[in-house]
C-alpha cells in the first residue's frame, strides 16, 4: 500500500510539450511511472519521448486510460487544465506549477473537493511513492522504498531531508510535497490522516514553514487522531515578520504564522522537532 | 501588492464604495485646496500611525500645510512618509468593522463584521465579531447579509447602505484578486451616510500579470527588492550581513536558519529557484553583490539541477565584477566534483553539508581562514 499514489496509476501530462512537461516526462518514465498520454492543445497527433500527445484531457482519458494527471502549463493556464482533468473524471491532479493567482485556487480546490478528486500543490514539487510511481520533479535517486510517510510544504528542502534519511536506512512509503501557496489542494492534516490510515506507513515527516497555521492544526490532529510517531522540521525561524519568504504562503501576517507557534504547537502534541533539518533522520531513530 | 490608503480608495470608488472626499501630497507647498476641516493622514504601509501621531486634524489651509509638512518626513516603525492625504473630516456617529481575506483553512473567503469599529482587530471580542464564510463557487448570499445586519443592530436605511458596501467590497475582492479588504473604520455620519473611513487592500502578486496598472504600486520593496522582482529574482533584505542564496524557498529559509544557530546573521535571501543557467546565477549574484554582505554563503542543492553550471555562474559573476567578497558554498548535485574544483580554483570554500557551510561562513566573517 502507499498513500493516493501507486504502480496502477496511468499518468496524463498536461503541457507535455514544454520545456519542463518533456524533461520531467522522460524523468517519470526513467523511475518506471506510467505515462501513458499527454496534452497541449494544438499538438494532438504528436509524441513526446514516445508518448502519444492529444488536444484535450477526454480523448487522452478515452484513449489511453490515464487516471491521474499532471500539470505543468503556465500559471495563467493552470485552473482551466486542472478543471478539464476534473471533468474528465480523473481523481488525482498534481499541480505543479507555481504562481497560480490564489483567487483561481479558491475556484479549483473546493470544486475539485466536491467532485471527489484530490489536487496536490499547486507550487508543489509532486507526489512519490519510491518502488512504485512519481508524478512529480523531484530527484528520482535519493529516494529508496520504505516505511516512512512524508508531508512537506517545500521543494529543495524536502529533498535535503529525504537524502539524509535515506542515506540512514530510512526509505519512504510516500512523499507529498503538498506545495507552498496559501490555498492548496491536499495539506498537511489530510495527508497525516492518509497516512495514520496507510497500513506500510509506521513514521511520519512534517516539514512545515512559517505563515497561515498549517501546522498547528496538524499537531492539534495529531493529539487526536495519529497514533504513529511523528518528528517534523519548521523552516523560517529566523524570517521577519511581513516577507513573503520566497513561497506565496510563507509569510507572517498579524502576528500570526510563527516559527516559535508552529514548534510549539508541535511540542504540545508531543512532536519532536528538528532544530537542522539532517537531524530528521535522528529523531527517526530515536522514534 | 499593498496600497496606500489614497491608492485603495480610489479602486474603492471604482466599485462605488464610498469614502471621503481627499486630496493627496508629497510637500507641503503642494497642498492647495483641501477638503476643511480635514484629517492630514501620513500614506504608510504600516498600521499603528495614528497612535504615532501620523493622522492629525487641520482646520484651514495654513494649518494644513504646517502639519502636512510635520508628518511628510515623519518615520512611522520604519517607514518614511512620503505623502499624506488631507481628507474632508467626518461628523462620526459609530464606527463599525469589515473585511474580506482568504481562509488558507478552509479554502474559502472569510467575511468578518462589527459594530466595534476603529480599534485593532485583534482586540475586539469574538462574539462582537460576526464571521462567514464565503464559497467562491457559490458566491456572497443575501442570508449572509441579513445575518450581518443583525449582529449590528443597525436601523433600515444604514443597513442597506452597509449591505450595498459589503456586497461591493466582495465584487472588489474578487474582481481585483484581493487577499486582504478592510475597512476600519467603516463610518456611519450623523447625516446618516456610510462611508470607508480607512481603507486597506492587499492584492495577490501572482495576479499581477490580471492588473498590469498596479505593478508599479508596491512601495514595500527596497530599491534593490525592486530591482531583482523586476529581474524575477525573489530576493529579500534583513537585518544581517551575510548574503544566503540557495535554491528553493524552504532551504533557503532552512539555510538562513542553521546560519542562525551557529551565530551567523542572514543579511539577504536570495532564491536561486529551480536555475542552473550560468546567466542567471551571475544575475542573482550581481544582485547579491549590490547588498555589500560581508561573506556570501551559497547552498544548492540540485537533485537535477546541474552543480557544475551553477559553479561556473559563481565563477563568472565574481571575475567580472571583479568582487573580492569571500564565498562559502556548498553545492549538492549532478557533477558535483567537477562543481567543486571550479570553486576551489577561484578561491571560494567549498563544504559539504549546511551545518559546515553555516559554520564556515561565520568563520570566514570573522577572518578566521
Amino acid at each position: 500500500m502507499a498513500v493516493l499514489l501507486t504502480k496502477k496509476a496511468r499518468v496524463l501530462v498536461q503541457g507535455i510539450t514544454g520545456h519542463q512537461g518533456t524533461f520531467h516526462t522522460r524523468a517519470m518514465l526513467d523511475f518506471g511511472t506510467k505515462v501513458v498520454a499527454g496534452v497541449t492543445p494544438g499538438k494532438g497527433g504528436t509524441k513526446v519521448e514516445g508518448v502519444p500527445v492529444f488536444d484535450g484531457v477526454r480523448e487522452a482519458v478515452l484513449r489511453r486510460k490515464a487516471n491521474a494527471s499532471i500539470i505543468f502549463v503556465p500559471a495563467p493556464f493552470a485552473k482551466d487544465a486542472a478543471i478539464e482533468a476534473i471533468e474528465a473524471g480523473l481523481k488525482l491532479v498534481v499541480v505543479i506549477t507555481e504562481r497560480i493567482p490564489f483567487h483561481d485556487c479558491l475556484d479549483l480546490v473546493p470544486y475539485a473537493r466536491s467532485k471527489g478528486c484530490a489536487i496536490i500543490g499547486p507550487n508543489c514539487p509532486g507526489i512519490i511513492t519510491p518502488g512504485q510511481s512519481k508524478m512529480g520533479i523531484m530527484p528520482n535517486h535519493i529516494f529508496a522504498p520504505g516505511d516512512v510517510g512524508v508531508i512537506s510544504r517545500s521543494g529543495t528542502l524536502t529533498y535535503e531531508i529525504v537524502n539524509a534519511m535515506t542515506q540512514a536506512g530510512f526509505g519512504q512509503s510516500t512523499c507529498i510535497g503538498i506545495g507552498g501557496d496559501p490555498v492548496i489542494g491536499t495539506n498537511t492534516v489530510e495527508a497525516l490522516a492518509m497516512f495514520q490510515k496507510d497500513r506500510k506507513t509506521k513514521r511520519i515527516v512534517v516539514v512545515g514553514e512559517i505563515g497561515g497555521t498549517a501546522e498547528e492544526e496538524a499537531a492539534e490532529f495529531i493529539k487526536r487522531h495519529v497514533t504513529k510517531p511523528v518528528v517534523a522540521y519548521v523552516a523560517g525561524r529566523t524570517a521577519p515578520p511581513g516577507k513573503r519568504m520566497g513561497h506565496a504562503g510563507a509569510i507572517i501576517q498579524a502576528g500570526k504564522g510563527t516559527a516559535e507557534s508552529k514548534v510549539r504547537a508541535f511540542a504540545e502534541a508531543g512532536v519532536p522537532v528538528a532544530d537542522y533539518p539532517a537531524d530528521i533522520a535522528k529523531l527517526l531513530a530515536a522514534t | 501588492m499593498k496600497f496606500l490608503e489614497y491608492k485603495a480608495k480610489e479602486i474603492f470608488a471604482r466599485y462605488d464604495i464610498p469614502v471621503p472626499r481627499g486630496v493627496v501630497a508629497s510637500r507641503p507647498d503642494n497642498i492647495a485646496d483641501p477638503p476643511l476641516p480635514c484629517m492630514v493622514k501620513a500614506q504608510v504601509l504600516v498600521g499603528g500611525r495614528g497612535k504615532a501621531g501620523g493622522i492629525r486634524p487641520a482646520s484651514s489651509l495654513d494649518e494644513a500645510r504646517v502639519v502636512g509638512g510635520e508628518i511628510l518626513g515623519m518615520e512611522i516603525h520604519g517607514y518614511r512618509v512620503r505623502q499624506v492625504y488631507l481628507e474632508e473630516r467626518l461628523d462620526i456617529e459609530k464606527e463599525l468593522y469589515l473585511s474580506l481575506a482568504i481562509d488558507r483553512s478552509a479554502r474559502e473567503a472569510l467575511l468578518m463584521a462589527s459594530a466595534l469599529g476603529g480599534l485593532e482587530i485583534e482586540s475586539v471580542p469574538r462574539d462582537e465579531m460576526y464571521m462567514e464564510h464565503v464559497p467562491a463557487m457559490i458566491g456572497l448570499q443575501p442570508y449572509v447579509l441579513r445575518a450581518i445586519l443583525r449582529k449590528l443592530g443597525l436601523p433600515k436605511e444604514i443597513g442597506e447602505q452597509v449591505a450595498a458596501i459589503v456586497r461591493r467590497a466582495y465584487d472588489l475582492f474578487r474582481k481585483e484578486d484581493a487577499e486582504l479588504v478592510e475597512i476600519n473604520p467603516l463610518v456611519v455620519t450623523r447625516d446618516g451616510r456610510v462611508v470607508a473611513g480607512d481603507a486597506k487592500l492587499i492584492v495577490d502578486d501572482n495576479a499581477e500579470y490580471r492588473h498590469p496598472d498596479y505593478a508599479a504600486l508596491d512601495q514595500d520593496r527596497t530599491r534593490l527588492e525592486e530591482e531583482a522582482h523586476d529581474k524575477g529574482i525573489t530576493f529579500i533584505q534583513l537585518d544581517g550581513d551575510i548574503g544566503v542564496i540557495a535554491n528553493g524557498a524552504g532551504l533557503t529559509m532552512a539555510t538562513l536558519d542553521v546560519l542562525n544557530l551557529k551565530g551567523g546573521k542572514g543579511g539577504a535571501f536570495l532564491d536561486l529557484g529551480g536555475t542552473d543557467d550560468p546567466e542567471k546565477v551571475k544575475q542573482a549574484f550581481e544582485i547579491l553583490l549590490k547588498a555589500r554582505p560581508s561573506v556570501i554563503l551559497l547552498n544548492i542543492f540540485g537533485g537535477i539541477t546541474k552543480a557544475d553550471t551553477v559553479a561556473l555562474g559563481v565563477k563568472q559573476a565574481l571575475q567580472e565584477m571583479g568582487e573580492k567578497v569571500p564565498v562559502v558554498a556548498r553545492i549538492k548535485g549532478v557533477n558535483e566534483d567537477a562543481a567543486k574544483q571550479i570553486l576551489r580554483d577561484i578561491g571560494t570554500h567549498p563544504a559539504e553539508t549546511i551545518e559546515e557551510a553555516a559554520e564556515l561562513a561565520v568563520k570566514v566573517r570573522a577572518g578566521g581562514t
